[in-house]
């Protein structure tokens, strides 16, 4: 698997630019709309001044005459310190003001409306507003044109200030939003987080589907796991029915082999032959025995995934036990001892929890030295069953003991002994699966080892 | 080779000098070759201690003073003379000077510290505020009482032609560029103006190009009062050192307060140095500075100038009685009112 970029980090980024490019563009809207508001701010202020002055226009004595009003000029000082230009004309002839200041607009100008226009004058950008009044001078109306222009540094301070205070505006925005875009992303991803530590905690040999609610676009991603996880479930359970089916299969023929050896042995009185046939049988045990734990494994593995609860006394397990491995104990000359207290009851399957002690309890016979004792011990204490299963062979040798737990692992010292490595496999699955578990340890007082299966009481 | 350039120097010198009318002048030589040439309408009496403080802490530099008229100050800066600084009382024209581009931007903390209506577009800069006043002759009012306000005086004066006649002072407005500011925010705040001008019209009045000349005719008795006479420090030190023979009267009611300002030309050769001048001049207008300053400082707060108590407005209405039209007809009203012989 490649890990290719987080999705989380993705969406944070890809929010973080879109609330940039949203804050960048609320910042030019409001910046832009507060230079308008400014300047229109200014042009009504000049079209009131423009008015004012055309307001004084009248014809006296032939002659046009106007005066400047006071408040004309007091307006425009009264919103910003800017510099401020006038002109009066009628037509050509310019009648007070500055002669060169362009009035704007067209030639001529329409009368009685006011005209704005941005331009310079004396190197400094201005606003111009102009308005035209026809005003009668010997009896014919005269288009007289009234020009005043403001120099625009109070709108482009003002608008300046409020650009400003959008930019803080939008940073703030722009961080908040990030800070939203992480948690949206966090949010988002938390079902996704959620099914893959559902899959994560799941035991190894669980199969099971998820059977979770999952939002719409993880619903096929967890339908295909369902489903890849059925196909393996099936397939791992042919191969352990193959398994059981092939063990049955050899352990038949080999009983048929067996008996007639038994036969054999009986009928012959060759001390050589005899001794070849021991051999024979022994070696028949032998296979019998590892297809019996082939069996017993995947009857484990077919047993555990719908495991019964009934109670199951751990003493009378162990009796059973003992009785149906005397015979392979005693041909070794070696003494089985049982000491069981009182009933000792746990919920669990019984065939598989006799599977998981005869395994171990084969285990500490085969490893065990003629002529000693193995003994079971039954006991419950603090909420817990326990079967101890003590002998007096060599032990584990100090080696930490827990991987001969692993399916197929043999002790160090284990070279020489016919064994498959299966049993502690089996007793270890079956434990698990019961909630439980194996205990290996070194036994405190003399030699040898101690096996404990763990159980929580019923 | 030196003495060459001198004498062209010089000669370069009293061309320029001719162009204009030169009222008075003074050079306080440095001990350096930088030059602050400064045109004021300013009386040298009035001026002098700003221009030694300057010299004492500057040494180096050259100070060239002109005194001018206001209206010669105006047109002087406008021909593009080079002047480094310009100082006048007539803040309708220094403002024009401002509006029309011919002033220099100048920032430094000391100009900060002016407050908002002391200053323009960091172009003009105030660093004195002085009233009009009215100035009497004590003897000629014996038996009258004093008047307060201007409805008071125009009472005296009419109810008293024969002891006034001949010696009523003001202004003559189309001379004094001063005077005619006076003349136009007086008459805009208050109907007394016109009033008050009929009744002095009637009375044959005296009128004066300078403030200066006013308060001395008070002072040897030709006057027995002189209308709209800036208030300067040195009408009140006359009026102390007169025993109580002549007195500064402010009108309550309204009170026109002018800002002396000053400003940097475009064509200042030595703009730095203006800027340190400016920054001295507001320091002396906010008392930021120990010493006697001959002109009053700007004492008005923010408050009073926002309810028209204070000085005159520096914006562009300055620029309204400045149009040939409305002075054209402002002084056809003001000679109807009071030339009626």
């Amino acid at each position: 698997m490649t890990a290719t970029g987080s999705i989380g980090r993705r969406l944070t980024l890809l929010l973080a630019g879109v609330a940039a490019l949203l804050s960048l563009l609320s910042w030019g809207m409001v910046s832009s709309l507060a230079r308008q508001a400014a300047e229109r701010a200014q042009d009504d202020v000049l079209a009131a001044s423009v008015t004012t002055i055309a307001e004084t226009l009248r014809p006296e004595a032939g002659e046009i005459r106007l005066e400047l009003p006071y408040s004309a000029f007091s307006m425009l000082g009264a919103i910003s310190d800017d510099r401020v230009f006038y002109r009066v004309s009628a037509g050509d002839r310019v009648l007070t003001g500055y002669p060169d200041l362009p009035h704007g607009g067209p030639d001529p100008i329409p009368a009685g409306r006011v005209l704005f226009e941005t331009g310079a004058y004396l190197g400094d950008p201005v606003r111009i507003a102009s308005l035209t009044r026809l005003v009668l001078a010997d009896a014919r109306p005269v288009p007289v044109t009234v020009t005043v222009a403001q120099t625009q540094d109070g709108v482009r301070a003002v608008s300046g200030d409020l650009s400003r205070l959008a930019a803080i505006l939008s940073v703030a925005f722009f961080l908040i939003a990030v800070g939203l875009s992480f948690v949206a992303a966090r949010a988002s991803l938390r079902p996704l987080n959620e099914i893959t530590q559902a899959v994560l905690r799941r035991g190894p040999s669980d199969l099971r589907p998820l059977r979770r609610a999952a939002p719409a676009e993880l619903a096929p991603l967890v339908g295909a796991l369902d489903r890849l996880m059925g196909r393996l479930g099936l397939s791992i359970r042919r191969s352990e029915e193959f398994i059981a089916e092939a063990a049955h299969r050899i352990r038949t023929p080999l009983a048929t082999v067996r008996a007639q050896a038994e036969i054999s042995l009986r009928a012959i009185e060759d001390e050589a032959g005899r001794q070849r046939l021991r051999r024979m049988i022994r070696a028949v045990d032998e296979s019998s025995r590892s297809a019996g734990q082939l069996l017993d494994h995947a009857t484990v593995a077919f047993r555990a995934e719908d495991l019964s609860r009934a109670p199951v006394d751990l003493a009378d397990l162990a009796r059973r036990a003992v009785e149906a491995l005397e015979p392979t104990a005693t041909l070794r000359d070696i003494d089985l001892r049982l000491e069981a207290g009182s009933a000792t009851t746990v919920r669990g399957d019984a065939v598989l929890l006799d599977s998981a002690l005869r395994n171990v309890l084969d285990n500490a016979i085969k490893y065990s030295p003629e002529d000693t004792t193995v003994t079971l011990q039954v006991h419950a204490a603090d909420g817990q069953a326990r079967i101890d299963v003590l002998d007096q062979g060599p032990g584990f040798d100090g080696a930490p003991a827990e991987h001969l737990l692993a399916r197929f692992k043999r002790g160090a010292n284990a070279t020489g002994i016919v064994g498959s490595g299966l049993g502690l496999t089996i007793a270890a699955d079956v434990l698990r699966a019961h909630g439980g578990r194996v205990e290996l340890a070194q036994r405190s007082e003399g030699s040898g080892a101690c096996v404990s299966l763990a159980l929580p009481s019923a | 080779m030196r003495l060459a350039c001198l004498a062209l120097c010089l000669t370069l010198w009293s061309g320029l000098a001719a162009a204009f009318e030169v009222e008075d002048q003074r050079r306080l030589q440095g001990s350096g070759d930088r030059v602050l040439r400064i045109l004021s309408t300013a009386d040298l009496e009035v001026f002098a201690p700003y221009l030694d403080a300057f010299h004492a802490e500057n040494p180096e530099v050259t100070l060239d003073y002109v005194v001018v008229s206001s209206a010669e100050l105006h047109r002087v800066i406008r021909s593009g003379a080079t002047f480094d600084l310009a100082i006048s009382s007539a803040m309708d024209l220094q403002f024009q000077l401002a509006n029309d581009g011919l002033a220099r931007p100048h920032r430094s903390p000391a100009v900060d510290a002016l407050p908002s209506w002391g200053r323009w577009r960091d172009v003009i800069f105030a660093f004195a505020a002085e009233p009009a006043v009215a100035v009497i002759a004590t003897e000629r009012f014996a038996g009258l009482p004093l008047p307060t306000t201007r409805q008071d005086l125009i009472a005296i004066l009419r109810d008293n032609p024969d002891r006034f006649r001949g010696a009523v002072g003001t202004y003559d407005v189309r001379e004094s560029g001063l005077g005619y500011l006076f003349a136009t925010q007086e008459a805009r705040e208050t109907d007394a103006y016109w009033r008050l001008s009929e009744v002095m019209g009637r009375l044959e009045p005296q009128l004066y190009c300078c403030s200066g000349e006013m308060i001395d005719a008070v002072a040897n008795g030709r006057l027995a009062v002189a209308y709209n006479v800036l208030g300067s420090y040195a009408a009140d030190r006359l009026a102390r050192s007169s025993g109580g023979r002549v007195q500064v009267l402010r009108m309550t009611g309204f009170s026109n307060v002018i800002l002396r300002t000053a400003l940097i030309p475009q064509a200042a050769d030595a703009p730095r140095l203006a800027g340190r001048f400016i920054d001295m001049l507001a320091e002396t207008g906010l008392r930021a500075r120990p010493g006697d300053w001959p002109l009053p400082p700007l004492g008005h707060t923010e408050a009073q100038a926002a309810a028209r108590l204070g000085p005159i407005r520096l914006g562009p209405a300055l620029m309204v009685y400045l149009d040939p039209l409305n002075r054209r007809a402002f002084l056809e009203e003001w000679e109807n009112a009071i030339d009626q012989r």
